[in-house]
C-alpha cells in the first residue's frame, strides 16, 4: 500500500516536474532538479528524526525492538542522503559547471551527515550484536540528530571566513502555486518512498533474526 | 535535448537507478530468506523423524 | 556532594595514573610539535597567515584524537571499567571525571603547541587562547563518550578517529573563525554553545554506553 501510493506520487510528481510547471525564471529548466533534490533531502531529514526517536524509545524503555528501527531509519536516511548528495552535485554542474562547491550549505552538511551516519555503521559492524550494541547506535543516533542543527550554524559561520560565497540557487524567494503543489506531491511521494523501503527492510531484517533464532532452536 | 535537460533528467535516473538497485539487492536477499527457510524446514523435519 | 566527590576520585585517579606512568601527555607534546614542523614543510611557500592558524587546528584534532585513544585503555586493559560500572557511583560521574583528566592533559599539550606555534608561524591572541580553552572542553565532552564507544568494540584505536571527526567540525569552525575573523566573539559564542550542548548530551548518555 505503501508501495503503490509511493508509486502513484512519485509518477505523478515527476510527469509535474516536466510537463506541468513553468520554467523558472532565472535558472530555466534546470530548475526542475530542485523537485527531487530537495524533497529527497527533507526525506533524509526525517529519516534522521525518525531514527533519533527510535533511539530515544530504546534508550527509555530497554525495548529491544526499537535497534533494529533504528538501525533500518538510519540505512534509509543514508540512502537518501547519498542521493542527495549526488542530485545535488549534478544540479551544481549545470548550474555552474562544478560538480561540488563548499558554499553550498545544504551539500556541505550532508557531506558531515553522510561521514557521521557511515561511522555509524562502522560503529555497528565493530561492536558484537547486543543489547550493548543497541544503547551504543542508540546514543550515536540522538548525537546525529544534535549535530544537524550545530552543524548546519557552523557551516553557516564557517562561509564567512573560510570560501567566498560565490554560487547561489536561484530558488526564488516564493514559490508559485504550481511549484508549490509539484513540490509538495514530490516530497509526499519521496517520504511515502522511504517509507515503503523502511518496511521492507524492517521486515527482512526482524526475519533475519527469527531465522536464526529458529536455526538455533533446532540445532 | 539541450545539456540543462539531459542534467535534469540524469538527476532523476539517478534516483530512480538507485531504488531500482536496492530492489534488486533485496530482491537477492529475499530468495536467500527462502533457501534458509527451506533448510530449516528441512531440518525440522529430520529432527521430527529422529524424535519419532 | 558524594556525586562531586565521586568526579574528584576518578579525575584524580587519571591523572595520578598519568603522572606515574608518564606516556599519554609526552607523546602528546611531542606529537603536537612534530605536527606543526610538518605544516612548515606542508606549507608552500606564499600561504597565508590564515592557512597557518588552519593547520594550528588540525593538529589540536589530531593530538586530541590521540590522548583520547589512551582515554580507556588502562580501563580495557584491566577490565577496570566493568568494576567502575558496577561501583555504586553515578555513570555520569565517570564521564565526568574521565573528561576533567582529558582537559587537562590537552592543556598540558596546549601550553606547550600554542606558544610553539606561535614561535614558528604566527602571533597567538588572547581570542585564540580562549577558542583554544572552549575547543578543549569540546573535544574532552564529545571524545570521552565516543572513546568508550570505541573501546567496546574490535576496533579500537581505528574507531574513534572515524566516531570523532565528524562530530568536532563544528569545533574546528568555531576555532579557525576565532582565529582569523574580524570579530571572533561571534566564533566563541558558538564554541561555548557546542560544548554546553554537547557536554550535557554526553553527560546524560554515558551510562546507555557502558551499561548493558
Amino acid at each position: 500500500m505503501l508501495a503503490a501510493a509511493a508509486a502513484g506520487l512519485l509518477l505523478l510528481g515527476i510527469s509535474l516536474a516536466f510537463y506541468w510547471v513553468p520554467n523558472a525564471p532565472v535558472e530555466g529548466f534546470r530548475q526542475r532538479i530542485f523537485y527531487i533534490h530537495v524533497p529527497v533531502a527533507l526525506t533524509a531529514y526525517a529519516c534522521f528524526f525518525w531514527a533519533a526517536w527510535k533511539a530515544l524509545r530504546l534508550l527509555w524503555t530497554r525495548d529491544q525492538r526499537y535497534d533494529l528501527e533504528s538501525y533500518t531509519a538510519v540505512h534509509m536516511g543514508v540512502i537518501f542522503g547519498v542521493l542527495t548528495l549526488v542530485t545535488g552535485s549534478i544540479w551544481a554542474r549545470t548550474s555552474w559547471g562544478v560538480w561540488w562547491t563548499w558554499s553550498e550549505r545544504q551539500l556541505v552538511l550532508f557531506l558531515v551527515l553522510f561521514l557521521f551516519y557511515s561511522a555509524y555503521f562502522m560503529l555497528r559492524y565493530s561492536v558484537d550484536p547486543g543489547p550493548r550494541r543497541a544503547s551504543m547506535s542508540a546514543v550515536y543516533a540522538l548525537f546525529g540528530v544534535v549535530l544537524i542543527p550545530v552543524s548546519f550554524l557552523a557551516i553557516r559561520l564557517a562561509e564567512g571566513l573560510i570560501h567566498p560565497v560565490v554560487f547561489t540557487h536561484d530558488v526564488g524567494d516564493k514559490l508559485s502555486t504550481s511549484q508549490l503543489v509539484t513540490f509538495g506531491v514530490c516530497f509526499a511521494g519521496t517520504l511515502a518512498l522511504a517509507g515503503a523501503l523502511y518496511v521492507n527492510e524492517l521486515t527482512g531484517k526482524r526475519l533475519d533474526e527469527r531465522l536464526s533464532e529458529l536455526r538455533e532452536a533446532l540445532s | 535535448m539541450t545539456s540543462a535537460e539531459r542534467y535534469v533528467t540524469a538527476a532523476y535516473l539517478v534516483v530512480l537507478a538507485v531504488v531500482l538497485a536496492y530492489v534488486v539487492i533485496y530482491a537477492f536477499k529475499l530468495s536467500r530468506l527462502e533457501r534458509e527457510v527451506g533448510e530449516l524446514a528441512e531440518l525440522a523435519r529430520r529432527k521430527k523423524e529422529e524424535v519419532a | 556532594m558524594t556525586y562531586l566527590a565521586d568526579v574528584g576520585t576518578l579525575a584524580r585517579k587519571d591523572l595520578l595514573l598519568e603522572l606515574r606512568s608518564r606516556d599519554t601527555v609526552p607523546a602528546m607534546l611531542l606529537f603536537v610539535v612534530s605536527t606543526l614542523v610538518v605544516f612548515n614543510f606542508a606549507l608552500p611557500a606564499g600561504a597565508s597567515a590564515e592557512a597557518a592558524y588552519g593547520l594550528l587546528w588540525a593538529a589540536l584534532v589530531f593530538t586530541a584524537i590521540l590522548g583520547l585513544t589512551r582515554a580507556f585503555v588502562a580501563e580495557r586493559e584491566q577490565r577496570v571499567l566493568d568494576g567502575l560500572v558496577l561501583a555504586p557511583a553515578d555513570r555520569s560521574a565517570i564521564w565526568l571525571g574521565k573528561a576533567i583528566a582529558v582537559v587537562a592533559f590537552l592543556a598540558l599539550a596546549e601550553v606547550v603547541a600554542l606558544p610553539a606555534f606561535a614561535l614558528f608561524f604566527e602571533p597567538v591572541s588572547w581570542e585564540l587562547v580562549a577558542a583554544v580553552a572552549l575547543a578543549s572542553v569540546g573535544f574532552a565532552a564529545v571524545g570521552t563518550l565516543l572513546a568508550a564507544m570505541a573501546a567496546a568494540s574490535r576496533a579500537r584505536e581505528l574507531l574513534l578517529p572515524l566516531l570523532f571527526l565528524p562530530l568536532v567540525i563544528p569545533i574546528v569552525v568555531g576555532g579557525v573563525g576565532a582565529s582569523i575573523a574580524d570579530d571572533p566573539g561571534r566564533y566563541l559564542g558558538f564554541l561555548a554553545l557546542y560544548d554546553l550542548i554537547f557536554a550535557i548530551l554526553s553527560w546524560a548518555s554515558f551510562e546507555y554506553v557502558v551499561t548493558e
